[in-house]
């Protein structure tokens, strides 16, 4: 809480050891809550309620974007296989389109989703408690802020953002079997076919894993500014933009090491 | 009870406190007076531990608490309420799960003591029935005193009032006047009021203290303080807008 990052001309040297205090700032948020989540008890409550924050009130954005995501991927499989293999062929792109979305497309569009309409406003919330002094209230009142704001919301988003996850890859390829065999007369027989022989669990499942390290960078970013808010409601401001910004990059840069380091398929 | 000795902290390039020395004896009300942005609520917040110094020591009860650790300081911390300057309620829960917070913290009580206390410490500073309300549907008299409530809930032998009477009406900022002193007798407590209005120290301190350009610069009763003839303290008293004091 006694961390502060130095402010001064923008020189290299600066920049450098104003980058490192940021990330040891960062970083002593996340080992914190790291350990304080298996330090009991729960904060049950909180932990409900951002379960319905994250989870349920996430759920018609996650319907909206993942069905129109479904919707152009199809469109651009159909245009590539019409082009480059032939017309016919379009319903090979079923499993294409099904492992698309369920290892890259559906997670990341949900972990953005997720990280503007959640991880701006956990930054929000907390950042007003900071600047009211109401985490100061908490310390005096004998509960650890980590322990009783942080550690419910990354446990919430931890679980939720596969949950939301799943329900996007059915609605995603759900809106995928509707374009080509709905809108574009595709054979339905071979399209389901092809998927159900060619998608396999682990793609699914590797979707969900990458989804749950997103909804701890969702969660601890924006925890980790709200907590070093300061200077008033422009301050408040500030983190909820920081977070959307620096949670965004991270999914996506750590989307790719996932997808590297996760194997592409678990049977050989 | 509270000793500090040689306290110093900055902000960057900004001096906040240069070696404050100060000692709060067990069942006294001490009034820390000072213009605003002279670092009363920076002195007062190192003592529970919400700010560490640079430099100094700081003893409550004559145990040094200067390198104590997250966790040791939660159960020193367990010996002060606080009255934050803005009151601080968690806006997020009710009037009575906020004065409940502490004591679900810092004691076992079961529930149904724990609601008669709630009710109790309420009744304390005059209000009943509002257990149900949310904290934006109070005014700003009612939500201070629903925050000392909460301050004073779990019986904590020090009470820390970080400028209780500042933004509300002189009123109603007497009626809190009197609450601390009322606390002061019932309780036993031992009091740090911070404050920039010298009639409320006057009212509600055994001392005063003077926190001018980040030190001490005298320390007496109120009538001490009265007739002091330090010109920063006879300026602050009156009020006036010349003398040795600047930068207001
Ligand atoms: N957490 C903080 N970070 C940086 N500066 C602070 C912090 N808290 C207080 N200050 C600075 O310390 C000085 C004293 O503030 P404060 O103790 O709030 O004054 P007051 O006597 O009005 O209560 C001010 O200049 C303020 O800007
Ligand atoms: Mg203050």
């Amino acid at each position: 809480m006694n961390t502060k990052t130095p402010n001064g001309p923008l020189s290299p040297g600066n920049v450098f050891r104003r980058f490192f205090l940021l990330l040891g700032d960062f970083g002593l948020v996340f080992f914190q809550t790291l350990r304080n989540i298996f330090r009991k008890p729960l904060e049950k409550n909180i932990f409900l309620q951002q379960l319905e924050e994250v989870g349920v009130r996430s759920l018609p954005v996650v319907i909206l974007t993942s069905a129109f995501g479904g919707l152009v991927f199809s469109l651009q499989t159909y245009v590539g296989f019409h082009r480059y293999v032939g017309p016919g062929s379009e319903a090979y792109g079923g499993p294409i389109i099904s492992l698309g979305l369920c290892k890259e497309f559906i997670p990341i569009l949900v972990g953005l989703m997720v990280s503007g309409r959640v991880g701006s406003a956990m930054a929000a919330e907390i950042g007003t408690m900071k600047i009211t002094e109401q985490i100061d209230a908490l310390y005096s009142l004998g509960a650890d802020p980590n322990k009783y704001l942080v550690v419910p919301r990354t446990l919430a988003c931890i679980f939720m953002l596969p949950c939301l996850t799943l329900f996007g890859d059915a609605i995603g390829i759900t809106a995928g079997y509707f374009y080509n065999v709905v809108l574009m007369k595709v054979n339905g027989v071979v399209y389901l076919r092809n998927t159900l022989i060619y998608l396999e669990l682990w793609d699914i499942l590797s979707g969900l894993i990458k989804a749950a390290f997103f909804g701890l960078i969702i969660a601890i970013v924006g925890c980790w500014q709200g907590m070093k808010t300061e200077g008033g409601a422009k301050g408040v401001g500030k983190a909820t933009t920081v977070t959307v910004v620096v949670a965004s990059i991270s999914i996506l840069i750590v989307n790719f090491f996932l997808s590297k380091a996760l194997p592409a398929t678990l049977s050989q | 009870m509270i000793r500090i000795e040689n306290l110093h902290k900055s902000f960057g390039n900004n001096k906040v406190l240069l070696g404050i020395n100060l000692k709060i004896e067990k069942g006294e009300s001490m009034c820390i007076i000072g213009q605003s942005g002279s670092g009363k609520s920076v002195l007062i917040k190192h003592m529970i531990g919400l700010l560490k110094p640079d430099e100094g020591k700081i003893f409550i009860d004559g145990m040094e608490v200067t390198g104590l650790g997250e966790r040791e300081w939660m159960s020193v911390r367990k010996k002060f309420g606080m009255l934050f300057q803005g009151a601080a309620l968690f806006d997020s829960l009710t009037v009575g799960q906020n004065v409940r917070f502490g004591l679900e913290r810092y004691t076992d009580y079961s529930d149904t003591h724990i609601d008669e206390i709630v009710r109790d410490s309420l009744e304390k500073v005059g209000l009943i029935g509002i257990e149900h309300l949310m904290p934006h549907e109070l005014s700003g008299g009612m939500k201070k005193r629903v925050a000392l409530a909460r301050a004073i809930a779990y019986s904590p032998e020090i009470v820390l009032y970080d400028e209780p009477s500042t933004g509300i009406d002189p009123i109603r900022a007497d009626a809190i006047n009197d609450m601390i002193i009322m606390l002061k007798k019932e309780m036993k407590i031992t009091s740090v009021v911070i404050t920039h209005d010298i009639i409320s120290a006057y009212k509600v301190s055994d001392r005063i203290a003077m926190l001018y350009q980040g030190k001490i610069i005298q320390t007496g009763s109120p009538e001490d303080i009265r007739h002091s003839d330090h010109p920063v303290i006879q300026q602050f008293i009156k009020g006036e807008a010349q003398g040795p004091i600047e930068n207001w």
